[in-house]
């Protein structure tokens, strides 16, 4: 399930927390930058490495919003629509971005190419309206800028 | 000597140049003090919390127990989710290291051998630079063991949140840390007795803690005379919204709300007339455009205004603004973000956002005006963390502010007996 390199980085976080359970999240995030989703095998899988139960695995991640529990598309897109995106705009670049792609907020593509979500502030509203797409934020977003994020990614 | 928290130098993340400009000499400073004496100069600094409740930070570091069998701990606080807050990014971009020495210095005042700093999933870029900002600090003998050959030692474990505005909360995310959904805990018991795995713990917010170096290398004397004197310091304020230049802004306390709209940030774009201001992050109270005059940027001011500081995350309106939709807006947000532990948060937010999405449609109620205060007065104060609160505040002051707002979205439904045959 897992790569050498993220077990050797888990016995090392053994040394800085007092519990496995603890680990919980750092190795959730593990799984997913290597699966891309947390199957309920993978979870299974996390529950048995760190000894906790899988219904506390499962627990944590349906809370977090960041996990995904499914497969997604091979790049999602999240826009925020939160107060400040939204005074300069946001709403504009969610009707282009669903126009482009041609799917609504929440669905994936049928390629599987892209999931577009709306999501809560980023800590970006000064560089509003914005997305993220994995770990990049696109920021000072408007109709041209997307199309030039997607050309980008596609 | 770092003076301040976002000095205009550049490449200043980089170790050499941070130290080549007096960086980790207040912790080389505080080592050579003793831990009291570190704790007393952070608190007659008077140093308030930037996170957003202006707690006084020395004040909240005695209440950690000198002597315990037990280990303890520091949660650094960089969970930033507060809607129109941006500012702990600007310092984890731009300056961490001042962060990082403030967080060791706190440590060694307060006996702590390990630092969590605890980072929003969604700062996933962020928070590698803030671990090569560690490993390099490390890599001199600024934090890990036997610090400076002083015979101090403390580490400080990055720890990547997964998203979830609630985790900001101090009891939240310490569960979070636990490895556990991030509900909030019942107080008390309080942290400082029994927090981290039971374990003493203090709370503080990044910016917080980047502002102890500077207390220590100019003196709490120095630092107490910057800005309002009963909030004093300087203050990072993220303008966001209706203005010229977005970004944010470094600034003692006690600025006028209307110099950083029209001085730093730059105005309204196209010289609008400003409809509502919300100082502090979306769960402070909304102000009006017309009572603005007078009301600056501390604890005292924002108060006797009806806000507060929070985060100061300023979120500037144009008179052009839907204020329904800004108010729907922030009611979704505390409704997707509550926890769901108290009744009367999961339940009330959720009505609120409801009953807001009709006053957005045009189809609120006379009658829903007064439900919307009667819903957000039962929330408020009723439940075991202070979202609840958060949540109620927008509204009710929404609605004594801009009550007009509301009745222009009333449905006014046509009498049966007026419907023509
Ligand atoms: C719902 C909620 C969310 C919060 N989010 C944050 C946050 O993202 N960052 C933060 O520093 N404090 C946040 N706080 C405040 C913390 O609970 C705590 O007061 C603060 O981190 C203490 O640090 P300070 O005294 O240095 O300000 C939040 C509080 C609540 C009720
Ligand atoms: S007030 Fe809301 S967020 Fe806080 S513990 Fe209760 S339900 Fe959870
Ligand atoms: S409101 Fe969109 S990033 Fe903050």
């Amino acid at each position: 399930m897992l790569s050498e390199a993220s077990l050797q980085k888990i016995e090392e976080l053994k040394t800085k927390y007092p519990t496995t359970q603890a680990m919980t999240l750092p190795v959730l995030w593990m799984v997913q930058e290597e699966h891309g989703f947390i199957s309920p095998e993978a979870m299974k899988y996390v529950a048995d490495l760190l000894k906790v139960s899988y219904g506390h695995v499962f627990g944590v991640v349906t809370f977090y919003t960041m996990y995904n529990a499914r497969k997604i598309g091979k790049h999602h897109i999240e826009v925020c629509t939160n107060v400040s995106c939204m005074l300069r705009g946001s709403g504009k670049i969610v009707e282009h971005l669903e126009h482009r792609l041609g799917i609504k907020m929440g669905e994936t593509s049928r390629d599987g190419t892209w999931t577009l979500s709306e999501v809560e502030c980023m800590g970006s509203c000064g560089t509003a309206p914005m997305c993220a797409v994995g770990e990049e934020y696109y920021e000072n977003l408007n109709p041209e800028k997307v199309d030039s994020v997607l050309n980008k990614l596609q | 000597m770092i003076q301040s928290l976002l000095p205009n130098i550049a490449d200043l993340h980089k170790i050499e140049v941070y130290e080549a400009n007096g960086g980790y000499q207040a912790l080389r400073k505080a080592l050579g003090m003793k831990p009291e004496e570190v704790t007393d100069e952070v608190k007659k600094s008077n140093l308030r919390g930037r996170g957003g409740a202006c707690f006084p930070t020395g004040l909240k570091w005695t209440f950690m127990p000198k002597v315990t069998p037990k280990p303890k701990y520091l949660c650094v606080n960089g969970d930033e989710s507060e809607p129109g807050t941006f500012k702990d990014r600007q310092i984890f971009e731009s300056n961490p290291h001042v962060m990082i020495e403030g967080i060791v210095i706190a440590c060694y005042a307060m006996g702590i051998t390990t630092a969590y700093l605890y980072i929003r999933g969604e700062y996933g870029k962020w928070v590698r630079m803030v671990q090569k900002a560690v490993d390099d600090a490390s890599a001199k003998g600024y934090i890990g063991q036997n610090i400076l050959g002083t015979g101090f030692s403390t580490q400080l474990v990055v720890h990547k949140g997964a998203g979830a505005y609630i985790c900001g909360e101090e009891s939240a995310l310490m569960n979070s840390l636990e490895g556990e959904r991030g509900y909030p805990r019942v107080k008390p018991p309080f942290p400082a007795q029994y927090g981290l795995w039971g374990c003493p713990t203090t709370i503080n917010n990044v910016e917080t803690l980047s502002n102890v170096p500077i207390i220590i290398n100019n003196g709490w004397e120095w630092y107490s005379k910057i800005g309002a004197p009963k909030h004093p310091g300087p203050i990072l304020v993220g303008v966001s919204g209706h203005v010229n230049k977005p970004g944010v802004y470094e600034m003692p306390t006690g600025v006028p709300l209307l110099e950083i709209i029209y001085k730093h940030a730059g105005g309204v774009p196209g010289n609008k007339g400003i409809k509502a201001v919300i100082p502090g992050g979306s769960s402070t109270p909304i102000l009006r455009g017309d009572q603005l005059e007078g009301v600056c940027m501390d604890a005292d001011s924002m108060k006797a205004a009806g806000s507060a500081v929070g985060t100061a995350g300023v979120i500037v309106m144009d008179e052009d603004t839907d204020l329904i939709q800004v108010i729907a807006r922030i009611a979704k947000f505390y409704h997707h973000e509550s926890c769901g532990q108290c009744t009367p948060c999961r339940e009330g937010t959720g009505w609120l956002h409801k009953i807001l999405d009709r006053f957005v449609r045009g189809d609120g109620r006379r009658e829903d005006i007064d439900l919307l205060m009667d819903v957000a007065n039962n929330i408020e104060g009723n439940t075991i963390c202070a979202l609840g609160d958060a949540a109620a505040w927008p509204v009710q002051s929404m609605i004594r502010r801009f009550r007009d707002e509301f009745e222009k979205r009333v449905h006014e439904a046509v009498p049966a007996e007026q419907v023509p045959a």
